[in-house]
């Protein structure tokens, strides 16, 4: 049985004069000790799509219809105790800027102590304990101090490894990371980085990533998912995605990398912007920055259709597939 | 803690200096204290003879530094209408108006905390609506209105309440005149601490609920909901503990505003405090009490300001007093 399995989830949000569909017939499913990523640019619905797993979309998002079943738990039938116990104990979060994510009137030892004592009957001693080896774990050096330290006395880097301990402390089955080291200095990202991949690989952790940069991408998961306004419009194995991208806007996105361009040429990128959830074109979202982009794709919404290990929502490897499997039936 | 301690003395002595000038200047354009001493009866001669017995006659600079001298040693003069050390006069009356802005500022804390941040967690709620309305109108209505309501309806019609005065007080070591231990004392508390409260209570609870709906949207608390954790931890460790650092500065400079208003309360209630006295003295022109009153006030301002920076610095880890400006 899978994991996690999401199923056409729809998440809208609800204004005063309309609705704004921010995630449209989302699936997706994560076995135990995988490691997906789900990639795209800013406004795709990475974030909302990490976030609405446990519930957490901020008003006036909500989910709309779609399942959500961790094992053979709905998570969307949920009230607000139930998911109290999913969260931080089964699936926990990582988020974007660590020097936000920490309370700072509250010390490092009280934010770590209060998750455990929050989902089982200890002591405070033992939570302690508990603690200090995590912070242990994530190599923090003299964890004892540190325990008894505010936000504001840790560096960034040294925050965003205090909320992985943190994030470790129930020995969670998912770790949803939502662009995780973004906000931090190049040099320590690396850091972060294979820390985090080591702790999933260590203890059969699996890891939703939520990033903007295939090169993070490309180190860390085995499966990627591409979005794009609300969609999911490729998925496949990582290795397949950026060696062999199907989908336009895939493709689009690996030729904008850095190390695509030549030195001293003008960096490549896709044509327009992202549209917002107000003017979300008909039939393909993608259609108007396509430069593939037929009459069809104007008024139809492409479904998803197999094509080789990947998945993809495109018309135009639906045609070429479709011309595959004729000319097969010819030759026979 | 030292240094910033001194540095606070060094910041209060000059506060005191400023605010003692302008008392005293004050005391100078009030009025002729001669003409409420003595009766009809008597000649302008004898009163000029008075006036240059209390030294009216000498030039501005000259009265003050002979002011100045004196309430260095703590001598702030005679009151001219109770014929005693004017700082005697108003520190008599302190406890009465401690007492008053104490349970003030308590009945605050208890009411305007809940509501507000009920008013922030629900902000849809018919209460939390409620609770907006009737703190715009106790914003928009003046406190002599409310008061002199309070004392129609508490004491005129149902009769729960006294109107006025202090009732049956109990003395403490000797120093202290204190209603808080009888029950009559506490009877002639409520209508006045509670119109004083009043005044202040729509600020705060909008003050709190905003300052608290902030902090319900930042990311600390999104992860601590990620985290699993209660509502109730959410809301009153993470969320109440941010939301109060605004709200104590804030609440530091309204409990001055406090004493101010004890003018009025004091005044409507016949609550025998030093707002009471001090619109006497202001009446009867008796000038070194007007100035004693202004000086003592001030003084408490820069005490209470002092305390909520201490206890800013308490809750807030990231304030180290030390290096903390000025």
């Amino acid at each position: 049985m899978n994991l996690l399995s999401v199923s056409n989830l729809n998440v809208n949000f609800k204004m005063k004069k309309q609705e704004l569909a921010a995630l449209i017939d989302v699936s997706f499913t994560l076995n135990r000790g995988e490691r997906i990523a789900i990639v795209g640019e800013s406004g795709a619905g990475k974030s909302i799509l990490g976030f609405s797993i446990v519930n957490l979309i901020s008003k006036p998002g909500y989910i709309k219809s779609g399942s959500i079943k961790l094992e053979n738990k709905e998570l969307t039938k949920m009230n607000l105790r139930q998911l109290q116990e999913i969260r931080g104990k089964r699936i926990a979060m990582i988020f974007q800027d660590p020097m936000m994510t920490l309370n700072p009137v509250l010390t490092i030892g009280d934010q770590l102590v209060e998750t455990i004592r929050s989902h089982t009957k200890i002591t405070y001693k033992d939570a302690r304990n508990i603690a200090i080896e995590k912070l242990h774990n994530v190599q923090i050096a003299s964890p004892e101090t540190r325990f008894d330290q505010y936000p504001h006395e840790l560096s960034g880097g040294m925050r965003q490894r205090v909320i992985i301990a943190s994030v470790l402390l129930l020995n969670p089955d998912i770790i949803i990371a939502d662009e995780p080291t973004t906000a931090l200095d190049v040099t320590i990202q690396a850091e972060i980085l294979q820390l985090l991949l080591a702790i999933c690989r260590d203890n059969g952790v699996a890891l939703v990533l939520i990033s903007h940069d295939l090169g993070v991408v490309s180190k860390v998961a085995e499966r990627t998912l591409v979005m794009y306004a609300g969609h999911i419009v490729e998925e496949g194995p990582t290795l397949e995605i950026i060696n062999d991208p199907q989908h336009p806007y895939t493709q689009g996105l690996l030729n904008a990398l850095p190390q695509m361009t030549l030195p001293g040429q003008r960096l490549n990128q896709i044509q327009g912007s992202m549209p917002s959830l107000t003017e979300r074109p008909t039939g393909c979202a993608f259609h108007p920055r396509c430069p593939y982009a037929t009459e069809k794709c104007q008024q139809e919404q492409p479904s998803f259709i197999h094509s080789g290990v990947s998945s993809v929502a495109c018309f135009l490897v639906e045609d070429m597939v479709n011309d595959f499997a004729n000319q097969d039936e010819e030759d026979r | 803690m030292l240094i910033f301690l001194l540095r606070r003395l060094v910041q209060a002595c000059f506060v005191m200096i400023i605010i003692s000038v302008i008392s005293f200047a004050i005391q100078d354009k009030l009025g002729d204290p001669v003409q409420q001493m003595v009766s009809m009866a008597v000649s302008s001669d004898e009163r000029e003879q008075l006036r240059e017995q209390l030294g009216l006659n000498d030039s501005f600079l000259n009265q003050y530094w002979r002011f100045a001298k004196g309430a260095i040693q703590g001598d702030l003069g005679t009151s001219y209408h109770y014929k005693e050390p004017a700082l005697d006069v108003i520190l008599k009356k302190l406890p009465a108006t401690l007492e008053l802005v104490f349970c003030a500022i308590l009945l605050i804390i208890i009411v305007a905390t809940p509501c507000g941040v009920l008013a922030a967690i629900k902000p849809k709620h018919p209460v939390s609506r409620l609770l907006m309305i009737i703190s715009s109108i106790g914003l928009s209505v003046p406190i002599f209105i409310i008061a002199i309501f309070m004392v129609y309806l508490f004491s005129v019609e149902w009769n729960i309440a006294p109107s006025f005065g202090r009732g049956e007080t109990t003395e403490i070591l000797g120093l202290w005149d204190s209603g808080i231990f009888t029950k009559d004392g506490l009877s002639h508390l409520l209508l006045p601490s509670l119109s004083l409260a009043i005044a202040l209570m729509p600020i705060f609870v909008r003050l709190i609920r905003a300052e608290m709906m902030d902090v319900l949207q930042s990311e600390y608390i999104r992860f601590a909901w990620s985290k699993g954790l209660s509502a109730k931890r959410i809301y009153f460790i993470h969320a109440l503990k941010n939301t109060m650092l605004p709200v104590i500065t804030v609440g530091g400079i309204q409990a001055g505003t406090l004493v101010a208003y004890t003018i009025l309360t004091e005044t409507i209630f016949q609550w025998p405090g030093m707002g009471f006295l001090f619109m006497d003295a202001v009446s009867r022109v008796d000038t070194p009490l007007v100035a004693a009153y202004l000086i003592v006030v001030g003084g408490m301002f820069v005490i209470t300001n002092t305390v909520v920076d201490l206890i800013y610095g308490l809750v807030n880890p990231t304030v180290r007093l030390a290096s903390h400006g000025l």
